[in-house]
């Protein structure tokens, strides 16, 4: 120890010198590229050094400006002073070099704050760059903008941040999430809007972004647990999926989420019987049959244990960790025991962890030996271990120590006590004192071990195992007098002062059982007196007046020295102790009423102390955080809350089913209403539901196919196999609905009311395969679910139970009130639902009618009376290109040839969808089968499949169409047509401006919106054209062939407007040209800054290539 | 999370430091320094260090601390791993994690932390997705760059981030499709004075080295699945698969990756491979000490035990050892007490022996307690536990690979007490 703190010194002594040689090797490592200048610099000051920097960043050149940098980054690292160069420095942030952008990044982090004024100049360019269509060129933008800690850029980083947080790529989104952080710790006042973003962001589905998210709502809103009852169980499904550190923050907040919202499973009572699947969906049932039944746990409580046991097996020691505690906090006390095995199994990892992982073990032992018992020897110390490593181990074998084990445990003790490691045997001696209070038939055994250590040779044994003696002995004196004797031999040996302090105790304590020894200890003591330690002193006083108290007529004089020699002590404590005591002990006339119960109070029975783990109250923090670790309250250690005693309401979790229209089945009753009323459930109807459940489950795995899967697959059949069952069965349902709960279903209906745009925006994650008629009479119907349950169930709704009148009466009250189109829709309706029933075996087939029927939507669309949609409303289409595209060729399709084009209609399959209109012909001399694309869906969108065409005659061809949700993007569509006997993969892939719906709006509007899009999203470009080629028809048709824009009537005669909105999110997009001759400046506004910059390009080409 | 990093030596001095949100002031290691000098040996600084505004997690590798700034709280262990994590990627990448590795280097170990962390929280650390990010330096790279002006900087988002395998690298192209699987147990035991076992069990581990082409999928399965007890897989295993048919079913990673660890059921009793015979006494009163140790090999399954090393931290108060080696030679570090013998392949007619006396200062009192020894050998082509492979299958790609497996059995911590 000595050795190492010289050497430290010396090395501090070198320090400055080093700086030199230090800038010399770096000069020789980085620059032996060439540039010779840079050598000299060996033999000058820092200032001149940094001079030169500055010339190299000033040059031209490429690779002087990256060896320059490289060399700053070195002086960062060593944590040396650069910020002189920050003008020269920030100059190359739009460098096209990526490796010096990235290298001036970080300079810029480094240095930001210290130059707000400088640091602004670099604002811009990142503003550019978060426009960017590479993903990681927007995602480093996004880091570093967040991360200069500048308070003037906070409006910029907040739009910034609400910006990517809706980008397409999810690896921009999660650097949103972290910049939510970075934003709320430079200017905590935005934390209302940023808990906006947070709550968009938990809706995200993509496992890249849950961890970064859940950990910005940690630290920014931890108390919201509101925020997190909707995507509870979507987390818990892709927990496993998500990346090893997501989990863990996952993981540490459904801990505190479900100590809030479930109730405890630890009940004595407790009923366990939920260990397979089946009783897992039961268990619900049953607590509404009877709600007084002994505990059964929630589902959704059952859900997180079983979706984070996977992850006991992780290589990453913090995820199982997490998933430990967890455990040990929410699971049945039965099965916590199943952590054991995954914990025993750190120990083999690095010290650092092990002993973390102790740490826990040594809580967790405490409150359960039976855990880790069998694994024992995993604990046992090895020579090898870092000291605080064995303690633990030490600690845990304590707390396992019981009747059978203690000989083991004692056996292995004893190699422990002889460790050259004192500071551990020291501790050993400790255990061995708490084996002999915890388990009584030991304790003799243990005395006399203790008895033995005292003749050891260190210091340090002996006199811990004196104290250890002391306090065994205060539990059960009067056996042990033999052994005090024992101590009074020892005594002259002992030198250690806590030691002898406390047979000095000892002594008086029990003088009465020792009284021939006694008086001679304290006979040698006052020999001794003036050179003891003042712990000693004290008790040798102490003994004194015990003595005195006890047996005058022997100690009286002796007595009377000591006091004297107390009185002129150095220190005050002793002299204060002992005029104290004479007061008490030595009558005389001014004695106060206290001398005469000296006797009582000098020797009154003293509580034994109680030797415990010091691990013993560490329960009281969560285990595997920092504050268990250290034993404190760490700062911003969240206390984990008590079970409540009455379970919340569990509904808040149920995640609205958002029903395709078509799918007139169970799963369209939603899940809130399946929360209420299922007493009456028939069995059909339960398994639908447990499908529907199921179906959710999986969405992390496929989240598109799970909704957007073709109800005319399995549920048509399930209706025409028994329609009338289930349609029976549905009315019922609804009319126990109606019955039971009307109050309730009309709540829910002013819910859907009231929320169109929440719906929206689940419609933009592109999950929902929503349709779009149902955003059009959601609004003046019944709940859809109802209504579309009625229709299906056509036949049955005659003989359904007259309870359902109430609702059948409102609703076609309601449909008489509709205008016009909406009757044309329930016969267009009835024809998508009669092909849903098998009665047309051919699907949509007349181009003309799939046409007709978007075109009939979009004018419902026209009614709705949704929020979202009133401001933006859809037109049709200027232009409908009739271009179609191959998408399956006849070679390759053997026979099989396809054609797709977009159809420009808003889809009737889905809001956020996009239209299709696909020809399929058979060129092939036999009959094709079954065509259909298949339910796996290779690539992550949403695609509504055309019902499956049971045979396609040779040389006929056959329209049908279908809708794909882009989600906004131009990535291709991937997905398998098949037929019956072959199945090809193939691909629609979008042009930008097919992503697009038309809108109408006024030119004020327009203006009005387009100033709302300024900044950053909007995107110019100037083209030149050849002015004779320019009439405002030809713009006009350029920019609606090449994207799906409605035309705005325009007073000037030179700028043309356009607008459109996105299909997915519905984003408005502004564009207009203003036409100055001879050029053209073309301006795109919108949110979507990826398709802005996109589209800008595709007018672009369109505009210059004006045909007269 | 985590607010700085302080890479430290062995003598203290601070030589790396990095920072992801505001600048910490590198006095806070004075916390660690202090701790540092109260502990008696490198090892025994506690790894979580309470400082009045900060907390200092550290983990020490390489005679490296690296030393975390934390602010508030975290799950130490999250911050633990990390580290590991980190010193791992930077020995991926330099073959060494040394002081003077990290400092040659020390652009790109700048450009590493900066892509590991955003804002403190983990962002790659997956090591095929960094190599894609950051290509590791290597010489011809580094002379290529300088003529052609080019970069270790990728300028894509490697696809591995987005997609479902995020820890392969796609278009991965080998001319020789290879998959190497190595099987290596360790064993852990305490002997006793008297030669028998106080506590031995086997951790094992399946290391792979799998260079194929394109997005291989593969199994593998053991004949003897049940002998695995507890296990802990690479992210890429699916955990279904393996919970219904105990078979290793995954889409690799490119490279070198720990496919799997294992810990082997502790009812098995485990065989101890080699025996040491040892008679080390120090009498009272004197000055000298006897000191024997003979080596022999015990239940090796007819193997050869190779490269033994025995290790053993005499008492403080030995002052020199006088020894004579039958076989291999010895060391005994005076200052440190360290007495390490290196022995060699264990020939079974021939024992190796260690026997002389040692020194005991005058005047000192015999040690209470006779040294421990530590050994180390290695088995090759043996699993100790039985554990076999029964077959490796590759789906997904047409080419046929050549596949090998190698088994190995090694010493852990492996003690005997005298």
């Amino acid at each position: 120890m000595l050795g190492m703190s010289a050497n430290s010194v010396s090395y501090n002594d070198q320090g400055s010198v080093e700086s030199g040689v230090d800038a010399a090797q770096e000069n020789s490592n980085i620059s032996s590229g060439g540039s010779g200048g840079a050598a000299f610099s060996l033999f000058s000051a820092d200032c001149k050094k940094n001079e030169d920097l500055k010339e190299m960043l000033e040059n031209s050149k490429e690779s002087l400006k990256l060896e320059a940098m490289k060399r700053i980054v070195g002086l960062i690292a060593k944590g040396k002073n650069a910020s002189e160069l920050f003008p020269a420095v920030v100059k190359n942030v739009a460098s096209k070099n990526i490796e010096l952008k990235k290298l001036v990044y970080v300079y810029l982090v480094r240095y930001a704050e210290e130059q707000q004024d400088l640091a602004l100049l670099s604002i811009s360019t990142f503003q550019r760059a978060l426009k960017d269509p590479n993903q990681l060129i927007r995602a480093s933008a996004l880091r570093v903008l967040s991360s200069i800690r500048v308070p003037i850029i906070v409006p910029i980083m907040m739009l910034a941040i609400k910006e990517s947080s809706t980008d397409l790529s999810p690896y921009v989104r999660k650097t949103a999430a972290h910049a939510i952080q970075k934003l709320y710790s430079l200017d905590p006042d935005q934390k209302e809007h940023l808990i906006e973003v947070i709550e968009k962001l938990l809706k995200d589905k993509s496992t890249l972004v849950a961890g970064s998210v859940v950990m910005a709502f940690e630290e920014v809103c931890p108390d919201r647990i509101d925020l997190i009852h909707k995507n509870y169980r979507k987390l818990c499904n892709m927990l496993v999926d998500v990346e090893e550190w997501g989990q863990v923050v996952i993981i540490h907040m459904l801990t505190r989420y479900a100590r809030t919202q479930f109730v405890s499973p630890w009940r004595e009572d407790a009923v366990f019987d939920e260990n397979n699947e089946k009783t897992f969906y039961d268990s619900e049932e049953e607590r509404r049959v009877d709600e007084s039944k002994p505990y059964i746990m929630d589902p959704d409580h059952r859900l997180l244990l079983r979706n984070t046991k996977p992850l006991l097996q992780s290589r990453n020691t913090a995820v199982v960790m997490a998933v430990s505690q967890l455990y040990w906090h929410l699971a049945p006390k039965h099965e916590i025991s199943i952590v054991t095995k995954s914990l025993v199994r750190l120990l083999r990892s690095h010290r650092e962890v092990q002993y973390v992982v102790l740490q826990n073990i040594a809580t967790m032992s405490i409150q359960r030996k039976g855990m880790f018992e069998p694994f024992m020897k995993s604990f046992y110390v090895r020579s090898t271990d870092a000291t605080h490593i064995k303690t633990l181990k030490l600690e845990i074998l304590t707390n396992l120590a019981n009747e059978a084990n203690i000989s083991t445990i004692l056996r292995e003790i004893q190699t422990y006590v002889k460790s050259q490691d004192k500071a551990f045997a020291a501790a050993t001696i400790q255990a061995i004192g708490r084996c002999a209070t915890d388990i009584s038939e030991v304790t003799d055994t243990c005395l006399n071990g203790l008895v033995l250590l005292l003749s050891n040779r260190d210091e340090t044994v002996v006199a811990e195992s004196v104290v250890v003696i002391k306090k065994l002995l205060q539990t059960q004196p009067s056996q042990h007098s033999d052994i005090i004797k024992h101590m009074a031999k020892l005594f002259d040996n002992i030198t250690v002062p806590m030691a002898r302090a406390s047979i000095l105790w000892l002594m008086g304590e029990y003088c009465e059982h020792v009284p021939k020894i006694a008086p001679d200890v304290l006979r040698k003591m006052a020999k001794t007196f003036t050179s003891e330690e003042d712990i000693v002193k004290l008790q040798i006083v102490n003994l004194a007046a015990k003595l005195y108290l006890t047996n005058s007529k022997q100690t009286k004089l002796l007595t009377q020295y000591i006091l004297n020699l107390g009185k002129y002590d150095q220190n005050y404590d002793i002299r204060d102790r002992t005029r104290f005591i004479r007061q008490l002990i030595v009558p005389n006339e001014k004695s106060g009423a206290l001398s005469k119960y000296a006797r009582r109070i000098l020797m009154a029975p003293k509580p034994a102390p109680v030797l415990q783990s010091a691990f013993k109250d560490r329960d009281r923090f969560q285990l595997g955080t920092l504050s268990h670790s250290l034993n404190s309250h760490a700062t911003g250690y969240l206390e984990l809350s008590n079970w409540p005693s009455v379970a919340p309401d569990q509904s808040v979790r149920n995640v609205e089913v958002v029903e395709p229209v078509k799918e007139a089945l169970a799963p369209a009753l939603g899940k809130s209403k399946r929360a209420k009323s299922d007493e009456k459930f028939y069995s059909g109807s339960e398994e639908e539901e447990e499908e529907e459940e199921e179906e959710e489950g999986s969405s992390s795995e496929d989240s598109s196919s799970s909704s957007g899967e073709s109800e005319s697959g399995s549920n048509s059949e399930e209706n025409s196999d028994d329609s009338n069952k289930s349609s029976s069965s549905q009315s019922e349902k609804s009319s126990s609905e109606s019955d039971t709960d009307k109050k309730k279903t009309q709540k829910n209906k002013k819910l859907q009311q009231q929320k169109p745009a929440s719906k929206d925006r689940k419609l933009k994650n592109g999950k929902a395969a929503n349709d779009e008629s149902r955003s059009g009479r959601e609004s003046d119907t019944e709940s859809s679910s109802s209504e579309s349950s009625s229709e299906s169930g056509s036949e049955s709704e005659l003989d359904s139970n007259s309870d359902s009148g109430t609702d059948q009466k409102r609703k076609t009250k309601s449909k008489t009130v509709q205008s016009k189109p909406v009757t044309k829709l329930a016969e267009k309706k009835e024809v998508s639902l009669l092909d849903l029933d098998d009665f047309s075996p051919v699907p949509v087939t007349t181009p003309k009618s799939s046409i007709l029927s978007p075109s009939l939507l979009s004018d419902l669309q026209g009614l709705s009376l949704s929020p979202g949609a009133s401001a933006l409303q859809a037109s049709s289409p200027v232009f409908v290109p009739e271009t179609s595209h191959e998408l399956l060729h006849r070679m390759t399709g053997k026979g099989l040839s396809a054609q797709y084009r977009f159809t420009r209609q808003p889809c009737i399959y889905g809001n956020s969808m996009v239209s299709l209109q696909l020809t399929l012909s058979n060129n092939s001399e036999q009959a094709l089968e079954n065509i259909h694309i298949s339910e796996k869906s290779s690539s992550g969108q949403n695609i509504h499949r055309f019902s499956a065409i049971e045979r396609l005659e040779p040389q006929a061809s056959v329209t049908v169409s279908m809708g794909v949700d882009f989600n906004d993007s131009t990535q291709a569509a991937h997905f398998q047509l098949c037929t019956k006997e072959d199945e090809f993969s193939v691909s629609i892939q979008p042009a930008v401006g097919e992503l697009l719906l038309p809108i109408t709006m006024s030119e004020a509007d327009f203006t009005k919106e387009q100033g709302k899009l300024v900044g950053m999203n909007e995107s110019t470009a100037t083209i030149t054209t050849t002015p004779e080629n320019i009439s405002s028809q030809s713009v006009n048709r350029n920019v609606v062939s090449a994207a799906n824009l409605g035309v705005i009537p325009s007073n000037q005669e030179n700028i043309h407007r356009f607008a459109g909105k996105t299909v997915s999110s519905g984003s408005l997009v502004l564009v207009s040209v203003a036409l100055k001759d001879p050029d053209a400046l073309i301006t795109v506004n919108t949110e979507k800054t990826v398709i802005a910059s996109m589209l800008l390009r595709q007018f672009k080409t369109a505009l210059t290539n004006i045909t007269p | 999370m985590i607010h700085s990093l302080f890479l430290v030596n062995a003598s203290g001095d601070i030589f790396l430091e990095k920072h992801w949100k505001s600048v910490v002031s590198r006095s806070v290691c004075d916390y660690f320094f202090e701790a540092l000098e109260r502990a008696t040996e490198p090892e025994n600084v506690p790894p979580v260090i309470p400082t009045p505004h900060h907390y200092l997690i550290n983990v020490l590798r390489h005679r490296i601390y690296f030393v975390a700034v934390i602010q508030s709280e975290v799950p130490p262990l999250f911050v633990i791993e990390f580290l590991h994590r980190v010193v791992d990627t930077f020995q991926d990448y330099f073959g060494v994690c040394t002081e003077a590795a990290i400092k040659d280097n020390v652009v790109v170990v700048y450009e590493l932390l900066e892509e590991m962390l955003d804002n403190g929280f983990p962002l790659a650390t997956e090591s095929n997705i960094l190599k894609e990010l950051i290509k590791p330096p290597t010489i011809l790279r580094t002379v290529v760059n300088t003529i052609t002006g080019s970069t270790n900087v990728g300028e894509q988002l490697p696809t591995g981030q987005l997609s479902v395998v995020p820890w392969r690298r796609t278009g991965v192209k080998y001319t020789n499709n290879e998959a190497y699987f190595d099987v290596v147990e360790e064993i852990d035991a305490i002997i006793d004075k008297s030669g028998s076992t106080i506590t031995a069990e086997i951790q094992g581990v399946v290391d792979a080295c799998v260079k194929l082409t394109g997005m291989p999928d593969l199994t593998l399965s053991f004949m003897n699945p049940r002998l695995l007890d507890d296990v802990s897989f690479h992210p890429c295993v699916r955990f279904k698969r393996w919970e219904a048919e105990r078979i290793l079913s995954f889409i690799p990673p490119d490279g070198n990756f720990r496919l799997l660890s294992y810990h082997v059921s502790s009812q098995n009793l485990v065989a101890i491979p080699v025996y040491v015979k040892h008679n080390i006494s120090f009498r009272e009163g004197s000055s000298q000490g006897r000191f024997e140790l003979t080596l022999g090999p015990k239940q090796t399954m007819g193997k050869a035990v190779e490269s033994v090393l025995v290790s053993s931290q005499l008492p403080r108060g030995v002052l020199n050892a006088n020894l004579n080696a039958s076989q291999g030679t010895y060391t005994f570090d005076p200052v440190t007490k360290l007495l390490s013998w290196d022995v060699g392949k264990i020939n079974p007619q021939k024992l190796p022996s260690l026997k002389g006396s040692v020194s005991l200062q005058t005047g000192a009192s015999k040690p209470d307690e006779n040294p421990t020894i530590n050994i180390q050998f290695k088995i090759q082509q043996l699993a100790i536990s039985g554990l076999k492979v029964n077959r490796l299958d590759m789906y997904g790609e047409k080419y046929k690979p050549f596949k090998g497996i190698k088994y190995m059995t090694k010493a852990g911590k492996f003690q005997v007490r005298t």
